[in-house]
Order: C-alpha cells, then sequence, then structure tokens
C-alpha cells in the first residue's frame, strides 16, 4: 500500500528531514510511526499525501508512484486517502454534519448517499446524535471524531494520522485507538504517527521508528494485525 | 457502514455513479449559487458597501448613455424639419411673393410655404409688449415679405442647406435665413458625448472588475484555513474556486440591480422638468427610460463583470494557498 524506496527530504532553508528511507506497508496493515519530535514523522505522512515531495527517492502510495502525480491530479490522488489532524481541521461555520459530508461532496456524491453515509459514518465513531451541532460545541475528543469521520466517509483503503491524540487524555486516547483497530478489521490500512509509546506498546502492533530522520527500527509486518 | 467493505478480498471504493455525478454536478451549482449569497448576507455592510460602489460605477455610463439617446431623438428631427425663411427685397410687390410661394410649392423637398406679408409680420411684432410704441414711431413699414418653407421631413442638413441656397439665388430675394449651424453644434457635442460615454464604460467596467476581484481576493485571503482543509480532502480547483466565483457574480448581479435603481431614480427625478421644458417649446418631448434591454444589460454586464474580477482574483490567489 505504501512504499518508500530510497528516500530523502530536505527542505529549502532547512536540513535534512529525511534520509534514505527504504521501507514497505503492506494492505491491510496497522503501523505506527514513533520518534521524537522533530524526528521526521509528520514529514514522512506529507510525503505520503503529497503535501510534500520528495527530494530523493521514490514514494509509492496505492500503486501510484507519487513523483508521476502532477499538481493538477492531487485532488483525484488525496480522495484515494484518509487523512487525521491532531488539530482536526474542521470548518468551524459547518454542521458536524456538513464537515463530515465534504468528501462527498468533493466527490460529486447524490444527496441521498451523502446523507446515508455521512449517518453511517457518524454512526461508527459514536457522533450519530450530534450532527446537526457546530464542531466549536463539542468535546476534543469528539470533534477529533468528527475528524475521523470525515477522513472515512468516502471509504478509502488508507487513512494515514498525524498525532491524533496529542490533545486527548489517556482514556481518550485509547479509544480513539480501539476505533482505527475497528477500521483496520474492516480492511483499512493504517498508518498513525504518534510519541505516545505506552499506548503503542500497549496495543503491540507494528512501529516504525524513526529518528533525526532515519529508521532506527521495526518490529514488522504483526499478522493478527490486519 | 462508513469503512470499505471487503468483497472478494478486495476493497470496494463506492464511488457515484456518471448519472449521480451529473446529478450531483448541477446540485453543487445550485448549492453554491445560494451559498455564495447566504455568505454575502452574514456581512451585509461590507457586502453593501461594495455593492453600492459597483452600482454607482454601473450607474454612470448607463446614465449617460440615456441621455445621449435622448439627446439624439429630440434633435433628429431638428436638422430637416427645422423651417427656414426667405426674406424677399423690400419694395418687391406681395403678388411677386405668391408667385415665389407657387414655385417652391412644386419643389419635391418642400412639403409647405407660408407667405407672411409685410403688414402681418408688422401686426405679429406688435403684439409683443413694448414693441408697439416704437413700431408706432416708425411712418413706413420696414418690413419686407417673407416666405416661410418647410422641407420635407426626413432630408439632411446638406440637402436643407442645398435647397436654401437655391432660394437665394431667385430673383427678388434678400436674404435666405437658415439657422442649422446651431444644430449641428449640439450634434456633434452629442456627439462627442457619445464617445465619452463609451471610453467611461470602459474605465468604469474596468474599475468592477477591480473592485470584485480585490474583495474576492480579501475573501479568499479571511479564508484561509478552510481553503487549506479543502484542498487537504482532495477538493479539485474548479470545486475550491466555485463558491468565489458565484460571490463575484452576485455582487455584479446586485450591483447592477443597484444601478438600476439608481437610473430609475434620476429619470424619475428628471422626468417632471424635462416636461415642463418641452412644453415650453411647445413639443410633447418625453425622457425615454434605457428600456427593458438597457436594464437587461445592465444585470448582465454586472454579472459579467462580477464573474471576470472574481475569476482574475482566484486565478491569482487560490493557487498560492497549499497546506503545509
Ligand atoms: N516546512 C519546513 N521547512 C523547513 N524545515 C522543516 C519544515 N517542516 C519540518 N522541518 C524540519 O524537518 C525536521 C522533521 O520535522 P517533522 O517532520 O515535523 O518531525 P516530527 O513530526 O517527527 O516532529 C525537523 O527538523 C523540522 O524542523
Ligand atoms: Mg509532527
Amino acid at each position: 500500500m505504501i512504499r518508500f524506496e530510497a528516500v530523502g527530504k530536505r527542505y529549502s532553508g532547512g536540513g535534512e528531514a529525511l534520509a534514505t528511507l527504504d521501507f514497505e506497508i503492506a494492505a491491510g496493515e496497522f503501523v505506527f510511526l514513533t520518534g521524537p519530535s522533530g524526528a521526521g514523522k509528520s514529514t514522512l505522512l506529507k510525503l505520503v499525501a503529497l503535501i510534500e515531495r520528495p527530494s530523493r527517492g521514490q514514494v509509492v502510495v496505492n500503486g501510484q508512484n507519487t513523483r508521476k502525480v502532477a499538481r493538477r491530479r492531487i485532488p483525484q490522488f488525496r480522495r484515494g486517502l484518509g487523512m487525521v489532524f491532531q488539530d482536526h481541521k474542521l470548518l468551524a461555520d459547518r454542521s458536524v454534519f456538513d464537515n463530515v459530508a465534504l468528501p462527498l461532496l468533493i466527490a460529486g456524491f447524490a444527496e441521498r448517499d451523502i446523507n446515508r453515509r455521512v449517518r453511517a459514518a457518524l454512526d461508527l465513531v459514536g457522533l450519530a446524535d450530534k450532527a446537526p451541532r457546530l464542531p466549536l460545541t463539542l468535546s476534543t475528543g469528539e470533534q477529533q471524531r468528527v475528524g475521523i469521520a470525515r477522513a472515512v466517509v468516502s471509504k478509502p483503503p488508507l487513512l494515514i494520522a498525524d498525532e491524533p491524540t496529542g490533545n486527548l487524555d489517556p482514556a481518550l486516547s485509547l479509544e480513539i485507538m480501539r476505533l482505527f483497530e475497528r477500521f483496520n478489521e474492516l480492511g483499512v490500512t493504517l498508518l498513525i504517527a504518534t510519541h505516545d509509546i505506552d499506548l503503542v506498546t500497549r496495543l503491540g502492533h507494528r512501529r516504525v521508528e524513526l529518528v533525526e530522520g532515519r529508521l532506527v527500527g521495526d518490529t514488522g509486518r504483526r499478522h493478527g494485525s490486519a | 457502514m462508513a469503512a470499505p467493505e471487503r468483497r472478494g478480498g478486495e476493497l470496494r471504493r463506492g464511488g457515484p455513479g456518471p448519472l449521480a455525478r451529473v446529478r450531483g454536478y448541477f446540485r453543487l451549482h445550485a448549492q453554491n449559487l445560494l451559498g455564495s449569497l447566504g455568505r454575502l448576507a452574514r456581512q451585509p455592510l461590507a457586502s453593501l458597501l461594495t455593492v453600492a460602489v459597483i452600482g454607482i460605477a454601473m450607474a454612470l455610463p448607463a446614465g449617460l448613455d440615456v441621455l445621449v439617446t435622448n439627446a439624439r431623438a429630440l434633435s433628429a428631427g431638428w436638422a430637416s424639419a427645422v423651417d427656414f425663411s426667405v426674406y424677399l427685397e423690400p419694395g418687391q410687390p406681395l403678388a411677386r411673393a405668391e408667385t415665389l410661394a407657387a414655385e417652391a410649392r412644386g419643389h419635391a423637398d418642400v412639403v409647405a410655404v407660408e407667405v407672411i406679408s409685410a403688414d402681418e409680420a408688422l401686426a405679429q411684432l406688435s403684439q409683443f409688449t413694448g414693441m408697439q410704441a416704437a413700431l408706432e414711431a416708425l411712418s413706413d413699414n420696414p418690413l419686407p415679405h417673407t416666405l416661410v418653407v418647410r422641407p420635407r421631413p426626413g432630408l439632411s442638413a446638406e440637402a436643407v442647406g442645398r435647397l436654401a441656397d437655391g432660394f437665394e439665388t431667385l430673383e427678388g430675394i434678400d436674404l435666405v435665413q437658415l439657422d442649422t449651424a446651431w444644430v449641428e453644434r449640439f450634434l456633434a457635442i452629442v456627439d462627442i458625448a457619445r464617445r465619452a460615454s463609451g471610453i467611461i464604460l470602459l474605465l468604469l467596467g474596468f474599475a468592477v472588475v477591480v473592485i470584485v476581484g480585490n474583495t474576492i481576493r480579501l475573501d479568499i485571503e479571511n479564508r484561509r484555513s478552510e481553503i487549506e482543509v479543502m484542498k487537504l480532502i482532495g477538493g479539485s480547483d474548479g470545486f475550491i474556486r466555485r463558491p468565489f466565483l458565484y460571490g463575484g457574480l452576485w455582487y455584479g448581479v446586485i450591483g447592477g440591480l443597484l444601478a438600476v435603481v439608481f437610473n430609475a431614480s434620476a429619470l424619475l427625478a428628471l422626468a417632471g422638468p424635462v416636461q415642463r421644458l418641452a412644453g415650453l417649446y411647445g413639443t410633447d418631448f418625453a425622457l425615454q427610460g434605457p428600456g427593458l434591454s438597457g436594464l437587461g444589460m445592465l444585470v448582465g454586464g454586472g454579472a459579467l463583470l462580477g464573474w471576470l474580477g472574481a475569476w482574475v482574483a482566484t486565478s491569482r490567489h487560490l493557487r498560492d494557498i497549499e497546506p503545509t
């Protein structure tokens, strides 16, 4: 699902964020990306989402070499993956329902399908009764679940998340991770950047560790996780 | 279920069918159209200011055009329908005047000839207050016999001029008085005004594009984070751009409607005085409005200029916003 081949990333005016990364994530895997702050976790995820492009090497996502995706095709490319952010990135002036519906609207779904899918996604994250609310009237944990509902509503095969539990207490963090595990059981590939080592150890999925832009550890595929 | 369903071991990505896509497209446009209007309504003061400036910018050339059209309508009949006076030499008998009149009536370009004898002229003149005493002081009638010639309507100014010249060469004619020079001057002024209104139209049309473009640019700046989110979740340039284009469209349309209101008010305010003036000249001239097509041009032109302004602004500024 994701393959990094000798990938390096140097920001203009910055140092080397990633140096010669090689690894692969198969379809259906659940992978944690760990490492100290500044290790390059966000950079790696940005390369997957084509928010940044690699300085060297190839990033292949969902069978597509990101080098060959023209700027014009990036929106189409991003519709093939769900993204969850630490700060949720919800639109404050739209209801929970409208936020979750946005990817479907963008993809041109019919209204009936949109209604059905948004309800189903909100059901899945336990927010069915919050549909008409504005995001800022919800708790942080609830806002994050709205973000997750938006990421999965168009049923992408791949979900990437950058510190999705960064602002949450341990109980809520575990709740969110359990939610991700349910998606994984349904066949979604997950790549989650986090520095919450306790939680990672406890859940026991594959762990890829970065330090200063280098791969320093990879527990390898866990066969129970897909 | 919101997560991908498994089918034969493969993930099925449920995309919309082609028909749903087309319907979705039109629904999206309708939503954008109304959504952009709603957005304008949520900042009533700022929107009102923008729209008022557009309205004024569009009302000016449109109003000038109405004036020019009216002036041309007013003067169209003047050049040819103007009567001219043919004065006989002093001492010529009235019979000579009658003969000349009869000849003139036979001319194809003449519709009527009136003979005013010297006595009649004197009688007319003495009706003016203050003239009476002066005229009584004269022992003789100093006035000549006169023919008032009315050329065929629709005759060009040059043809009228030639006709008048023809009279001047006849035996016993002292003077032909054809006062069309002022009509020509008036027409020249109207022509300048017409050209000026064209130039003003161009300049103010450009101004409307700039006004809308700037407003949309600020709008884009205010919604930067929203645009970033849209791009992150796969919103195409077209999708992100559309609400802004519709926003520009609304600015233009409402500005155009406002220009219509401005012009209608101005016409209404002028109609009374113009009618009184026309009454003084004994004509039934009435101000002509821009008509339905003129209103359509204002609203349609506003829509076009607004769309164009938004198009320029989005072309220049949406590209620069990328999620980081
Ligand atoms: N836009 C950028 N410009 C320059 N340097 C950057 C930029 N983004 C990240 N970096 C640098 O790249 C390195 C990796 O950052 P990041 O990927 O955010 O790490 P992490 O998410 O693991 O904390 C850091 O040294 C950071 O300062
Ligand atoms: Mg980070």
